[in-house]
């Protein structure tokens, strides 16, 4: 019993980093059809920014500053001007290649210019433990979970609260409409690209402090990513939070209980079981189809 | 077709088939692996070809095709059964596998798809790295024999790429079969408005598995050559990167046109080892070369052809329609 807690604790704060990259993920689907098969590279990305940054000499906000900025101009701005735009209008599948294929550059670059070893990145939550009902947990868990708590909190307030992101909605639900009704659809498409580079960031600066900085560390946690969003929803914000939690937890405990050695196998049939039986996530809406 | 074209293109494809069987002659052994890579690679990519640019579904499974054809080749050789024998277990294991797998494709599209087939790629690695009884795991099997072929012993690199050239010749003939009868004319229905083949009473359901049984078969025909190719294999070559390269073989070439798989599989096979002189910045030279060809052409390499040869007719045809129109309107 006392051992589920603690794995229930480190699965929410693994699932809470999985949320906030698939809610990126869904973001990009919702406003411009793209599926980012380099979301898990730009996980990887912006934790090489911020070790770069140091290295030159810029104590650790600064370097966070600066890699939460680079990461916005690049794999926001960047990705949305040099990469999707030019593609958007081909179809979902050329582009969904591209973006394999940008994993691939992501990953080459990172090893070629920085390195093929995995780096230390420092916390930026406390280590060490706190003892809470008698229950010795780390730190860097509860940090971990309560920052991402946050960052999910200030998110849906941001799409549900402000007229920005009712205007955001809107491009989501039907750029044709919301066009017509005034929103600046494009200008709401170019937001949500730099919504997903700041959260990727976000994310990087959580997850690799547990997973330390190497280049491939994007295949796994861009996989997770895919496989909360399509758990919980591929169209709806909190169905991909809902997703990252389940999918942190079901990891762990699969883990613990099941076998290391089949644990990646737990959320995968979960997946399959998902799309075969209610293709539209735990929390979506059914997507119609057209002829 | 006008009969010159036809006749260039017949001449075309002697030229390309006379060159690959006489230049490698004194390739070095290095050269003729690679080659034989393009051979072994290209049939994977045809298959997939049908599943994706024909039927129009998403298959990010490849590459466990090609894995399970690799470990039944590896394991029935290594037993001392014939190769021959290998092969028909894995088309018929990859046949039968590929038609479950399709049954997703029945009830999800496109990306739905996609992650289904992606869970069952990553699945399929777990199996070959966790089962050690059946596939030794990570230590991988090694001393796979190469083929007797007609009393020929074929464990010289050049002999071997015979056979790999013989069976791409082989699939090839019988894919250029395939799409040309009326299951290819089916397929194709399929991809460009399926609710709309169904009503013109194509049995869309038994033709959607079908797509993925054969191209999963074809996967499969990959493996069997691959495993004596390098006669030693581990989980690691069939993870879900080989899915991938795969499936960007199959866009980069041109989703959808015969010659496709044979162009992007030269492009992924034989790229990176042009641009080795780079060192380490092939891969990712390799990267921006697609993204760049993507971006200028969605169609890959033989979209940017179609596209000149439509263009070229259509003004052939104005040009035919304007001298009809004009002497028509000369005649009293």
């Amino acid at each position: 019993m006392s051992n589920l807690l603690d794995l229930l604790v480190a699965g929410l704060a693994t699932g809470a980093i999985y949320a906030i990259v698939a809610v990126g993920f869904t973001l990009l689907w919702q406003t411009s059809q793209t599926i980012n098969f380099a979301q898990g590279e730009f996980v990887m990305l912006p934790a090489f920014l911020m070790l770069a940054a140091m290295q030159a000499g810029a104590p650790f906000w600064l370097a966070i500053l600066i890699g939460i900025l680079l990461s916005m101009l690049l794999l926001g701005l960047g990705f949305k001007m040099l990469l999707v735009d030019p593609m958007l209008r081909h179809g979902v599948l050329p582009l969904a290649i591209a973006t394999m294929a940008l994993a691939i550059g992501l990953k080459e670059a990172v090893k070629q210019f920085y390195s093929a070893e995995a780096s230390p990145f420092p916390s930026i939550v406390p280590t060490g433990d706190v003892e809470i009902f008698g229950r010795v947990v780390a730190l860097q868990s509860l940090g971990v979970l309560a920052l991402a708590i946050l960052a999910v909190i200030g998110l849906t307030a941001l799409l549900n609260r402000t007229s920005v992101g009712h205007q955001m909605q809107a491009t989501a639900q039907n750029p044709t409409v919301a066009r017509i009704i005034g929103v600046p659809v494009e200008r709401m498409i170019l937001l949500t690209f730099l919504i997903n580079a700041f959260l990727v960031a976000l994310a990087s600066l959580l997850i690799t402090p547990i997973y330390l900085a190497k280049f491939s560390s994007g295949e796994v946690l861009g996989q997770a990513a895919f496989i909360a969003a399509i758990v919980g929803g591929f169209n709806q914000v909190r169905g991909a939070i809902a997703g990252g939690l389940l999918i942190g937890v079901v990891d762990n405990l699969a883990a613990a209980y099941v076998s290391t050695q089949y644990r990646a196998a737990v959320p995968l049939i979960l997946l399959i079981v998902i799309i075969l039986f209610r293709p539209q996530g735990i929390l979506g809406r059914p997507e119609e189809r057209t002829v | 077709m006008t009969g010159a074209a036809k006749y260039w293109r017949i001449g075309f494809g002697v030229v390309a088939i006379a060159a690959l069987i006489i230049v490698p002659m004194n390739f070095n052994r290095y050269g003729l692996f690679i080659l034989s890579q393009w051979a072994v690679m290209t049939i994977a990519a045809m298959g997939l070809n049908l599943t994706l640019g024909y039927a129009g579904q998403v298959s990010l499974a490849q590459g466990a095709f090609v894995g399970i054809g690799a470990y039944t080749a590896a394991i029935m050789t290594t037993q001392g059964m014939p190769l021959v024998a290998a092969l028909g277990v894995a088309v018929m294991l990859c046949f039968a596998i590929g038609w479950i797998l399709g049954y997703p494709a029945l009830r999800v599209q496109h990306h739905y798809l996609a992650f289904v087939t992606l869970a069952f790629s990553t699945l399929a690695f777990l199996v070959f790295r966790n089962e050690d009884w059946l596939t030794k795991g990570i230590y991988g099997i090694s001393n796979i024999p190469r083929p007797v072929i007609f009393g020929f012993a074929t464990n010289r690199p050049l002999p071997f790429y015979y056979v790999c050239l013989g069976s791409l010749g082989i699939v090839s003939v019988m894919v250029w079969w395939l799409i040309r009868s009326p299951w290819g004319r089916a397929f194709v229905a399929l991809r460009e408005n399926p609710i709309r083949a169904l009503s013109l009473g194509i049995d869309t359901r038994r033709y959607t598995l079908m797509a993925f049984a054969i191209g999963s078969a074809l996967g499969g025909v990959t493996g069997t050559l691959y495993a004596p190719l390098t006669q030693y294999i581990d989980p690691v070559p069939f993870n879900l990167s080989l899915s991938l390269d795969l499936l960007m073989m199959v866009i980069v070439g041109g989703a959808g046109f015969f010659l496709g798989p044979f162009l992007g599989a030269m492009i992924a096979v034989l790229l990176p080892e042009w641009l080795r002189f780079t060192e380490g910045y092939y891969l990712m030279l390799y990267a921006v070369a697609v993204i760049l060809l993507l971006i200028y052409s969605p169609s890959g390499i033989l979209g940017i052809a179609d596209r000149y040869l439509t263009e070229r007719r259509t003004k052939a045809a104005s040009a035919l329609r304007a001298v009809a129109k004009a002497r028509l309107e000369a005649a009293p």
